[in-house]
């Protein structure tokens, strides 16, 4: 009886029915996180899909062949459990993206280790049953899986500003790049050819792929990061369907086709409401600086423009209490000074005194879409009262005070009127149709992307200086005492 | 399954994840990236499928790397998975006393 029902559950199509199964609940669970109702439970869904895809795979026969196989695969997991869950449970919401860039590398690293202990199980015996489309496939996910592990590392070291945001080059970037992408395909290509020492040959496609992972991320400026985490994510997803061909594993190709396909469409939106191109972001990592050099240009034109006029916290509170309409314009500074429950305060405080209070929300505002929003819920703003670009944009028109906290580039009228700077064309929020402007920021200097903000010179507007946080709590102080 | 099918499940994947992916709004997109990045964390399986067999081969070195990489591909789902439900959590609609407790203070 027990034989009969091991051999039901061992059985391939068995099997196969499970992994449709985790494949079903994937897509369901995808399509569930595209509304805000619906989003907490489509990413449960996902993950009772992975339980029973893992379950299936250790009930395939000789997956687990004796109790030191089955010892190594629970270290791991729970080595892994271990690190995970306090990972992300102690993450702050601020830190979210290089937190999400840190989950994709080891996911990249996973398929690129698995690729090379591929190879190490095939080098000895050298002989004809290993398929040269398995071999392909697992060069493939060698090279991506470690691009993807070395290149989110980099993002991660500039998003938690352990690694300067600025872009960093070397001379000669372009040749070092060309030699090491020679490099990683030649020694695929050696190995594909049957040389004999492909030991040799297959670190040498991970170590090449790893450095360029390396040389490619660490040149794009940090304003870039959300897209190139979101590319190194889609990669990362092309690698795991790679792997799944290399091992005929069917669920392995549908998710990470899914990933990414998915991640593809998200890195090409991202792109977009940035006015750039995919190949360009790419571009700052291979050819190197134009972006950066013009946007000194920029800059340095931009700035003749006169000079900033400052405020107090006092004035500010005064020049908002008075008014109908305030949008508040949050950006990542508001993220840096994890001011988003000081900013609901103060808008409470606002709309007790009669004052329509609305946020503007660009697209790439902070530094992933969405980032905003996931800040402003976590401080419990009302979900209706967070605008996108589109609909708020024909209201500043009719907006007494804008208050941007935090944010620069997204503002920036130079994307609008100066065909010269590196942002012209972006779609903005375009601020300065408002009554006023009130600009919350720590010091005059420029935002992410290295471009002055003509806005700030503008005579409507006044600058408050300091921690977003602190002037911000200020302000409602001084609202408190009106 | 030969490659030719795996070759056309992959190209029936992608669109799939198009078309499933291109109707979530602006807001929702953190935590897509953040959920479709725990997905890829399936890349763990195939570290379960080969390490049975760097035991077979005594491949101490083998076994180490797998070890790594199923750790690595455990962190990427498990992490993945809690790190988004915690930013949705985020998006859930709460009951308004949250204003009262605001003009208490």
């Amino acid at each position: 009886m027990s034989i009969l029902a091991t051999s039901f559950l061992q059985n391939r199509h068995f099997i196969d029915s499970l992994y449709i199964l985790a494949v079903i609940l994937f897509i369901l669970g995808l399509r569930g996180l595209a509304g805000p109702r619906t989003a907490v439970r489509g990413n449960q869904i996902a993950a009772v899909g992975m339980a029973i895809a893992f379950v299936a795979t250790l009930l395939q026969e000789g997956v687990v062949p004796n109790g030191h196989t089955a010892i190594l695969i629970a270290v791991g997991v729970i080595v892994g459990t271990l690190v995970g869950i306090p990972a992300a449970r102690n993450v702050k919401m601020t830190a979210m993206p290089q937190m999400v860039a840190l989950f994709n590398g080891v996911g990249g690293g996973a398929v690129a280790l698995i690729a090379w202990a591929e190879f190490r199980r095939h080098f000895p015996g050298a002989g004809g049953d290993w398929y040269t489309k398995s071999m392909i496939a697992s060069l493939f996910a060698a090279i991506i899986g470690s691009i993807s592990f070395w290149g989110s590392n980099i993002a991660f070291g500039k998003l938690q500003e352990i690694l300067p945001g600025k872009p960093i080059k070397l001379p000669g970037q372009q040749l070092i790049n060309l030699v090491l992408l020679i490099v990683c395909v030649g020694s695929a290509i050696a190995i594909a050819a049957g040389t004999h020492s492909q030991a040799l040959f297959i670190l040498g496609v991970l170590v090449a792929a790893g450095v360029l992972g390396n040389m490619v991320v660490l040149p794009i400026g940090g304003a870039d990061m959300p897209v190139v985490i979101s590319l190194l994510n889609a990669f990362t997803g092309l690698s795991a369907a790679a792997t799944g061909i290399a091992l005929n594993n069917f669920a392995l190709i549908v998710a990470g086709t899914i990933v990414g396909a998915s991640g593809s469409i998200l890195t090409n939106l991202m792109a977009v409401a940035m006015n750039r191109s995919v190949p360009s972001i790419i571009a700052g990592g291979f050819g190197g600086g134009d972006a950066a050099a013009a946007g000194g240009g920029g800059a340095a034109g931009a700035g003749a423009g006169g000079t900033a006029r400052s405020t107090s916290a006092q004035d500010a509170a005064i020049q908002l209490a008075y008014a109908r309409q305030v949008v508040v314009v949050p950006g990542y500074g508001m993220a840096v000074a994890q001011a988003q429950h000081a900013v609901r305060e103060m808008a409470l405080a606002l709309e007790r005194k009669g004052v329509e209070v609305k946020y503007a929300i660009h697209p790439v505002a902070g530094r992933m879409p969405g980032h905003m929003n996931v800040l402003l819920a976590e401080a419990d703003v009302p979900y209706d009262q967070l605008k996108e670009m589109d609909d708020i944009n024909p209201e500043f028109g009719r907006t007494d005070v804008s208050l941007i906290i935090g944010a620069n580039d997204v503002t920036n009228p130079a994307a609008n009127n100066d065909p010269g700077s590196p942002i012209y064309g972006m779609p903005i929020l375009e601020v300065a149709k408002s009554q006023s402007v009130i600009v919350l920021k720590r010091s005059m200097s420029s935002g992410f992307a290295g471009i002055d903000n003509p806005l700030f010179y503008d005579p409507k507007t006044a600058m408050l200086f300091g921690d977003a946080k602190a002037s911000v709590s200020e302000i409602t102080a001084e609202l408190s005492n009106l | 399954m030969d490659l030719v099918t795996q070759i056309g499940v992959l190209v029936l994947a992608a669109f799939v994840g198009f078309e499933v992916i291109s109707k979530v709004p602006n807001t929702l997109h953190t935590p897509l990236m953040s959920g479709t990045n725990a997905i890829h964390g399936i890349v763990l399986l195939g570290g379960l499928l080969v390490i049975g067999e760097a035991v077979g081969a005594h491949d101490v070195l083998g076994q180490i790397i797998l070890v790594i990489a199923i750790a690595f591909g455990t962190i990427n789902i498990v992490g993945g998975f809690l790190v988004t439900d915690r930013m949705l959590g985020m998006f859930k609609r709460k009951p308004e006393p949250k204003t009262d407790e605001g003009e208490g203070s």
